[in-house]
Formats: C-alpha cells, sequence, structure tokens
C-alpha cells in the first residue's frame, strides 16, 4: 500500500522543529509501524537525506524504548506497543501524523526521541524495596496470597515507555507511579518502606514538572499494558495514610 | 581497515599458559615463537597458541570448592571501598545486579548503557522462567541433579566447577528477588509455584507469567538505581564503549561515545566489568533485541582478551516465522509453550497449503513425540530446532516459504479449558495474534528456529576474569558455564548468579590490591585509546559511499545463517570466511553514512556495531571450521550418526576454543583449554 507520513523533524534539543511531509510506496501490511518507518530510512538515505531518528529496540513490546504518537494518540490506534502496532491497521491511501511524546518532563532530544530520564529518577527517589544482596530470607518464608501476587504482577507489567504521560492532557505520570505504588504495596516486602515510598516519589514526581492527576483515564486507555485505573487510587489512598502518618 | 593500530600479540599476564612447548617458529612473527601453523579442516586459516589453563579453577570435592575460593578470596575492607572504583558496562541481569551489589558493598560504580534507562536491556525480554535448585515441589531435584542437567545439556563442553558453583547460587537469587518484591507466580497456599522447562524431567522454572526475565530485571533496576540514590552507582545512559583502555597491562577504563552529543568521553577505574550481553545479532534476525551487539566485548577482543567458543550459537525451536524481506527482527515464543502444545507437520506434502484444523489425525506427524518418545516435545532446544529443520528440508514445512511447522494447543485447550490456557499464555497467545493476524486459540501456531542465545563468549577463569587483569565478563558475555548448549531458564539464573552472587565475592581478590596507581587522561595508553575511537568514526563518516549500514547488516546475517546456522560443512564454512571478507572489504569503500558525529546519529551506532560484527562473523565461521565434531547448538555435517544425529569426538575435541585476536592482517590464534570431568561422565546424549 501507499502511505503519506507527516513526520516531526527536529535536529537537536534547542533546535526548532517542523512536521515535513513523505510518500512511501509498497508498505506491506504484515511489516510492523517500525519496520515501515526503517523503510523509509533506507529510502531516506538513498536520497540523501538524513534518516529519522526513532527510539526502538526489543521490538518485541517489552523493553518500553519505543513510543510515537501517531495520528495523535500515543502508540497509534491499537492498545499495544508502538513496535506491535502492525500496518494492517491502517489503508492504501492513508496520511499518517508522527510525532515524539509531548511532555516537558520528556524533552525531545532529536527527532521522534525524548529524555525520558525523569521516570528513573522517580524510581530512585523510593520505587524499591532496600534488600541487600545476601541478606535475603527464604523464598518461602513469607507466604504471600495468590490475589496479592497476582494484583502486584498486574501492576509491575509496567513497561516505562511513558504513554501514560504522553496521552494524559495533564502530562501527569501517576499511571506509572501509581503501578510501582501498587506492585510493591501489595507485597509483605514492600510495607516496611510504603510510606516514605509514596511521598519520595510524589514529591519526585511534582519536581520533574509532571502535571497533577484529574482522572480522565486517558493513560490508562493509551496503556501496552492495560495497567488499570485503580492503581492511581491505591496511589491516592497511600499518600494520604502516609500524610496522615506524617512521613 | 581500520586505523587502529596492531595490537600488541605478546601473551598477557592473565591465562597461564603452560609453556609446554618450544617450536621452531613457522610462522613468521618472529616475536612469537609460541605459535605453530593450525590443522585440521581450519589449516590455513589460525595459528595455534600454547594450551591455556583457568589458574583460578578450584579442586578438591566439587561441592566445597566455591566456599573455598570465596574464603580464599581477599577482603576489602569497608573503608577501603569507596576509593576503589568499577566501570561496568550493560545493564542487564548480570551488569544491573552487580552494579546494584557493588554499589550496596560501598564500592564506587558507574554504569553504562546504550538504551536510554537500564530498565531497558534485553534480560527484560526473557519470557519463560528461571531454574533454581530449591527443591520446593518435592520431585527429587538437587544442586547435584541442575549441575548434572546444566552438564549434560550443555554436551560436555562446559566446566563443572563453574557450573556447580552456578547451581548451588541458584538457589540464593530466588530468595533475593523475592525480598526485592520480584512477584513470581504463586500458588492458592501463597507459596512459590514451579513448573517443568525444556530439556528436564523436574519441575524447577520460577516464572513470572511470560514474563519473568522483566519481572528479574526490574527487580535488579530498582536496586540499581537505589544505589543511584545512595550515590554509590553513577549512570550514564545513552552511552556506548567504543573502546577499553589497557595500562600497564591491565583494564583501567573505557572510551565511551555519548549517543546524543556525539562527545568521546574516557572514563577511568580500576576495574572493569563486561556485562554487554550475546552477539545473536551478527545474524541480522534473531531474538535479540536490535542494539544488541558484540562491540564492548569485541574491542576488548582486539585488546588482548581471549574470545572462548565464539561458533556456540543456540537457535531457539519457537519463534514465530518470518513473513517478509521487511523484518527486522524475530520474535520468540517461549518455549514453555512445548508443555502443553504439541508440535506436528504433515505427513503429506500436498496437506501443506491445507488448513490444518481440516488434516486428521492420521496424516499428522508428531515428529517430536514419534522420534524422542520419553521426552517427546520437551527435548533440548538444540534437538528441537534440527528436527524442525529436517521437516522443512523434506518439505514438510507450512506457511510462506515452507519454514514452519504447527505447535497445537487444541488438546490442551479441550484438556485444561481455554481460561487456563489465557492463565498459562494469555501473553504469547496475545503477541502471536498481534504479529502474525492470526488467531492462535482457533488454529494452531506456526513456528520456526531462530537464534537466540549465544554461548560463546569472553574466556574467562574461574573468578569471571578475563585473560586481561582487572576485565571481569559476566552473563552471556562470557562463555563460561553453558558449554555447547544452554537449558531453557539457565539464562537469567547464569546472569543474576554472575552478578549478585560470584563475581562481588571474586572482584574482591583482585580489587584487595587496589587502588592502582591513579592514570591520568594524558597517559600514553589513553590517548591512543580515545584517538583509535575517532579515527575510526571519521572514517566512517568518510566514506560516503551508496549502500546503507542495515544492508552490509543483512548481508552478513544472510551468509551467517546459511553457513554458520543450524546446519555447517568445511565447505560451506571455507565459503562463507570468504564471503565475509569480500563484504567486509566492500563496506569500507561503500557504505553510506548520513548527518554529522557530533550528534545523535543512529546509522553511525549501527555501522561501528557492524563493522565489529564483521570481524566477529570470520571469527566463528573458523571457529566452527575447526571443530569437525557435532555438539549442542554445534552441529556439523561431517559429524553425525547413522540416523542423523550428533555426534561428538570427545577424544578430538573436548576443549574450549580460546582465540587470541591475531591483528587484521594475521590469523587468529588458538589456544585450547581442555576440559576433564571428574564427577560427571561424559556420555553420548540421549532423549529417546
Amino acid at each position: 500500500m501507499k502511505i503519506t507520513l507527516k513526520i516531526w523533524r527536529q535536529e537537536k534539543p534547542s533546535a526548532d522543529g517542523a512536521m515535513k511531509t513523505y510518500a512511501l510506496d509498497d508498505v506491506s501490511e504484515d511489516m510492523s509501524f517500525l519496520e515501515m518507518l526503517d523503510q523509509l530510512n533506507e529510502q531516506l538515505n538513498n536520497n540523501g537525506e538524513e534518516p529519522v531518528a526513532f527510539d526502538s529496540d526489543c521490538r518485541e513490546g517489552i523493553c518500553g524504548m519505543c513510543g510515537l504518537m501517531i495520528n495523535g494518540q500515543a502508540h497509534g490506534p491499537v492498545q499495544t506497543t508502538t513496535c506491535q502496532l502492525h500496518m494492517r491497521s491502517f489503508k492504501d491511501g492513508d496520511t499518517i501524523t508522527v510525532e515524539p511524546w509531548r511532555a516537558d518532563a520528556f524533552p525531545v532530544l532529536r527527532d521522534l526521541c525524548v529524555d525520558r530520564g525523569a521516570l528513573d529518577r522517580m524510581i530512585q527517589a523510593g520505587g524499591y524495596v532496600s534488600a541487600n544482596t545476601g541478606s535475603a530470607p527464604d523464598a518461602h518464608a513469607t507466604p504471600v496470597p495468590k490475589a496479592n501476587a497476582d494484583r502486584a504482577f498486574e501492576a509491575a507489567t509496567c513497561i516505562g515507555c511513558g504513554a501514560c504521560v504522553a496521552a494524559c492532557p495533564n502530562a501527569s505520570a501517576s499511571l506509572f507511579v501509581g503501578a510501582k505504588i501498587t506492585h510493591l504495596g501489595e507485597l509483605p516486602q514492600g510495607q516496611p518502606e510504603r510510606h516514605t515510598r509514596v511521598v519520595g516519589m510524589v514529591a519526585q514526581h511534582d519536581d520533574e514538572g509532571f502535571g497533577g492527576c484529574t482522572n480522565i483515564g486517558e493513560c490508562s486507555a493509551a496503556c501496552p499494558q492495560e495497567i488499570p485505573l485503580d492503581v492511581i487510587s491505591q496511589l491516592n489512598k497511600d499518600l494520604r495514610n502516609a500524610l496522615r502518618a506524617g512521613a | 581497515m581500520t586505523q587502529q593500530k596492531t595490537t600488541d600479540t605478546t601473551p598477557g599476564t592473565g591465562p597461564e599458559m603452560t609453556q609446554t612447548i618450544d617450536r621452531p617458529d613457522t610462522t613468521d612473527p618472529g616475536a612469537r615463537p609460541d605459535l605453530r601453523p593450525g590443522s585440521g579442516d581450519a589449516a590455513g586459516y589460525f595459528l595455534e597458541g600454547v594450551p591455556i589453563r583457568d589458574g583460578k579453577a578450584p579442586s578438591g570435592p566439587i561441592s566445597e570448592r566455591w566456599g573455598a575460593r570465596q574464603f580464599d578470596a581477599r577482603l576489602v575492607n569497608p573503608a577501603n571501598r569507596r576509593k576503589l572504583s568499577v566501570i561496568i558496562v550493560g545493564t542487564g541481569l548480570a551488569g544491573a545486579s552487580a552494579a546494584a551489589t557493588m554499589g550496596e558493598q560501598g564500592y564506587a560504580v558507574k554504569a553504562f548503557f546504550y538504551q536510554d534507562s537500564p530498565r531497558r536491556a534485553h534480560s527484560i525480554a526473557a519470557q519463560g522462567g528461571i531454574n533454581a535448585a530449591k527443591n520446593y515441589k518435592g520431585d527429587g531435584d538437587s544442586v547435584h541433579r541442575l549441575f548434572y542437567d546444566t552438564v549434560k545439556g550443555g554436551d560436555y563442553r562446559s566446566r563443572e566447577s563453574n557450573v556447580y558453583r552456578l547451581a548451588e547460587v541458584s538457589v540464593n537469587i530466588i530468595d533475593q528477588c523475592v525480598a526485592q518484591g520480584v512477584p513470581f507466580a504463586r500458588e492458592y497456599g501463597g507459596l512459590l509455584d514451579n513448573r517443568s522447562f525444556g530439556g528436564v524431567q523436574v519441575s524447577r522454572t520460577f516464572y513470572a507469567r511470560g514474563q519473568t526475565g522483566q519481572q528479574l530485571l526490574i527487580g535488579a533496576y530498582q536496586a540499581l538505581e537505589r544505589q543511584v540514590g545512595a550515590g554509590t552507582v553513577a549512570t550514564y545512559s545513552r552511552h556506548e564503549m567504543l573502546e577499553l583502555v589497557v595500562v600497564d597491562g591491565r583494564a583501567r577504563g573505557i572510551v565511551a561515545r555519548d549517543l546524543v552529543t556525539g562527545a568521546i568521553e574516557t572514563h577511568l577505574a580500576d576495574a572493569v566489568v563486561l556485562a554487554s550481553g550475546g552477539y545473536g545479532n551478527v545474524f541480522y534476525l534473531s531474538t535479540n533485541a536490535l542494539g544488541s551487539n558484540v562491540t564492548a566485548t569485541w574491542r576488548a577482543h582486539r585488546k588482548g582478551a581471549l574470545f572462548g567458543n565464539p561458533c556456540y550459537t543456540q537457535i531457539h525451536p519457537t519463534c514465530i516465522p518470518v513473513s517478509g524481506d521487511h523484518q527486522s527482527k524475530l520474535t520468540l515464543m517461549s518455549e514453555s509453550l512445548r508443555n502443553d502444545g504439541r508440535i506436528w507437520v504433515p505427513k503429506n506434502t500436498e496437506d501443506r497449503e491445507k488448513d490444518p484444523r481440516e488434516i486428521p489425525e492420521e496424516d499428522r506427524d508428531y515428529y517430536l513425540e514419534r522420534i524422542y518418545p520419553s521426552f517427546g516435545n520437551l527435548v533440548p532446544r538444540d534437538i528441537a530446532s534440527r528436527a524442525a529443520k529436517y521437516q522443512c528440508d523434506e518439505g514438510k514445512g507450512v506457511g510462506p516459504g515452507g519454514l514452519g511447522v504447527y505447535l497445537d494447543f487444541a488438546d490442551a485447550i479441550k484438556r485444561l479449558g481455554r481460561p487456563a490456557v489465557v492463565t498459562k499464555y494469555g501473553n504469547l497467545f496475545d503477541m502471536y495474534s498481534r504479529i502474525t493476524g492470526e488467531d492462535p486459540y482457533a488454529t494452531p501456531m506456526r513456528i520456526y528456529p531462530a537464534v537466540h542465545y549465544v554461548m560463546g563468549g569472553l574466556w574467562v577463569d574461574y573468578d569471571l576474569q578475563s585473560s586481561i587483569p582487572g576485565l571481569f565478563v559476566t552473563g552471556e558475555a562470557n562463555f563460561s558455564d553453558h558449554g555447547a548448549n544452554r537449558l531453557g531458564a539457565s539464562a537469567l539464573m547464569q546472569g543474576l548468579a554472575d552478578g549478585y552472587f560470584v563475581l562481588p565475592n571474586t572482584i574482591r581478590d583482585y580489587l584487595a590490591d587496589g587502588p592502582f596507581e591513579k592514570i591520568t587522561e594524558a597517559n600514553p595508553a589513553v590517548v591512543a585509546a580515545q584517538q583509535d575511537v575517532e579515527q575510526r568514526i571519521a572514517k566512517l563518516m568518510s566514506v560516503n559511499g551508496t549502500r546503507s549500514v542495515d544492508s552490509y547488516h543483512k548481508e552478513l546475517g544472510h551468509i551467517m545463517w546459511e553457513y554458520c546456522g543450524m546446519e555447517r560443512s568445511e565447505e560451506g564454512l571455507k565459503k562463507a570466511v570468504g564471503m565475509i571478507r569480500e563484504l567486509r572489504e566492500d563496506f569500507w569503500r561503500n557504505v553510506r553514512i548520513l548527518g554529522s558525529a557530533d550528534s545523535l546519529n543512529q546509522a553511525l551506532e549501527k555501522a561501528g556495531r557492524v563493522v565489529d560484527f564483521l570481524e566477529l562473523g570470520e571469527l566463528m565461521c573458523i571457529d566452527a571450521l575447526n571443530r569437525r565434531e557435532s555438539c549442542g547448538g554445534h552441529f556439523r555435517a561431517e559429524s553425525q550418526t547413522e540416523d542423523g544425529e550428533a555426534l561428538r569426538d570427545d577424544a578430538g575435541y573436548s576443549y574450549v576454543a580460546a582465540w587470541e585476536w591475531g591483528g587484521e592482517a594475521g590469523m587468529p590464534i588458538l589456544h585450547k583449554e581442555d576440559l576433564v570431568y571428574e564427577f560427571v561422565e561424559m556420555k553420548q546424549r540421549s532423549y529417546k
């Protein structure tokens, strides 16, 4: 099929960017969206034009490195990662707009690549269990009810891609923080630091320039891992409890 | 070719070369009377050096060796640790766990990774699980059995001491991960669940649905970020190591490129750890991440680190088949699917195009169950992969190009019910359906083997130290524990064993001599390493030819898959070496990289990696050519039994092939490390 692409091009963080239009013939519906961009880059290279920079790594939907706004939707029309979106979701003759994640906390580095270091810094602010190597008791020492283990797992599947932030009109990272709070809060190992974790992560969230949550739910609707919106309720509840306890 | 100066090939002070021979110089490089022309199939392609042995290899009862080594390894006073600096390259399981642990212990750690976050490393994609000899199921498992299975599974080409240690610390890994909050699958009673996994008959695999690697890596990543917060670890995202700095025979740092600004930076330290993963992407199409590469280890190899068993490649049997030429990567379907799925092809070639659901039971060949009745669909990966290849070679393959076999869940859905299948494999089925556009609940999946893992890597001793003092190598990047074939769920085990428990205990023996003499960036060796990198990049940018980097990478991949893939032959490998040499020459004449070197330039990043793959590919073929036996993932057409099974040659090849860089114009130099089995009897593997 034939596709027209409108792509954000920006040479460096400090440069002004602009949308550029490219025509691509001979796109197969079995291609992933990123393989289609590979083909565009091969074509640009042959024409002596610089390829479009975009991030991707595992290309199997789990590393969280890829992420594009496609026709205004984070990761495009299907609820999956950009690398798992296939061209069979588009039609011959379509025009597709491709932009980087849009959020103040994710500055553009070049073209479609952004800096998501803010997500790592929120983890540094408390998104862990302090358990030095070698200090652990036997794994069966503390049974965990299956329901709690399952909810912890569901929240822990977050891939840190940032789609929740990009989809949110406020550019809030509450789904990301809530997923971590829920993951560790459901497990006995996460209890000792439960209060300091939520206070630390929320403070970092606000310092990074992410917006506040107004319960719109775009984040969860765009999340390729389908992290449920109730992790944000959990986040708010944990934060209230922590603040009441004076953490 | 590159403007790298040829590396000094004087034997390093690292591996203990047993100087048993005193041969006349027959090969010219006058300085090396220890070399003689290689013999056998690869004669004319390599030189042979003196044998090598593991100078740190422990002795005594096997179950006491690791304890003894931990006691003998010198300690570093906690107050001195912050004065000792360690560079770690790569933040997958083997790197992140090592960085976190060394940070917790108080060392000054710098961690480098090419991705934007340490959590992106490709360990994240491991699906099936992690082995540990916990015997929580009471089904007869033990440390000794895990050790035995791993030695056997590796086709008797790994070191007994290393494998035993791996099995021993496996139990600590699970404890550590649970303490970090890794949400492993649990039973209703709240205890951990286990499943059995490719190639073994006990249930010792811990898992977190089909995302075990992700959960383990997030555990290690969080521990790492905690240390970043505590100030013991500094992370360098979007940085790629491009050269190793060796000063006075010791690894003292790296040269890295900041992939955003293009700045070439030198970082110095008391020791360097490479945890940079495997090199399966030499085949272009593999299950590795797109960015996975050999550059860190290859650059160390060129600086004198020996490369162990480069030809040992694992081809995974259950991947989604190729759909067309646009394909950029292959996607693995966890082999846990083989626990419940049944693999078959049509008996009659004319049924290939038929809807599989309409092929009656009697016209299906469940060939693994037929040929290997006791293991059936659970035979080790190498055997399952070759069996699929043979079915397709006979014209029974299904799907595009006839390169696929069915993996059928109809029986499992009938037996367990659809909800149980969804719980166990839901995410894998979803992934399959997204990629292929087919519904695997309704129609059998199609699978085909793909390059997945490399058992080869930098040679290390029992301490995980390479042949360059101060250079340590962990995880897939080293050659050590899997022999010629890795069992399922053992990569995660090895990565975390190395990073959490082995390296932190062995590297201290080296660091106890530090801090080493302070060196500055003005040191001639440092300046030379930095200049080498700058010149290599300038040269790449200046070729300005007509072909894209990807087109070269693709062509190299075709050569490797065709001649150095599932079945290798003398004729094919010789042909491949010639083709790779031509391709390499053409690359340096005709590659085209647009843009500049002082900005984010993904084509330039790829070009640097392809340069190293082009050299590695040749060494892999030479190693495969030399090893005229079939063992594990390495199958030589010339060495098979009458019924087509792999035939090992223990008399001829029971050794680790440790290759020394012979210079760009020279030939690689083979050092053999004999493998001795005291505790496991060497048998021809049989899964029948």
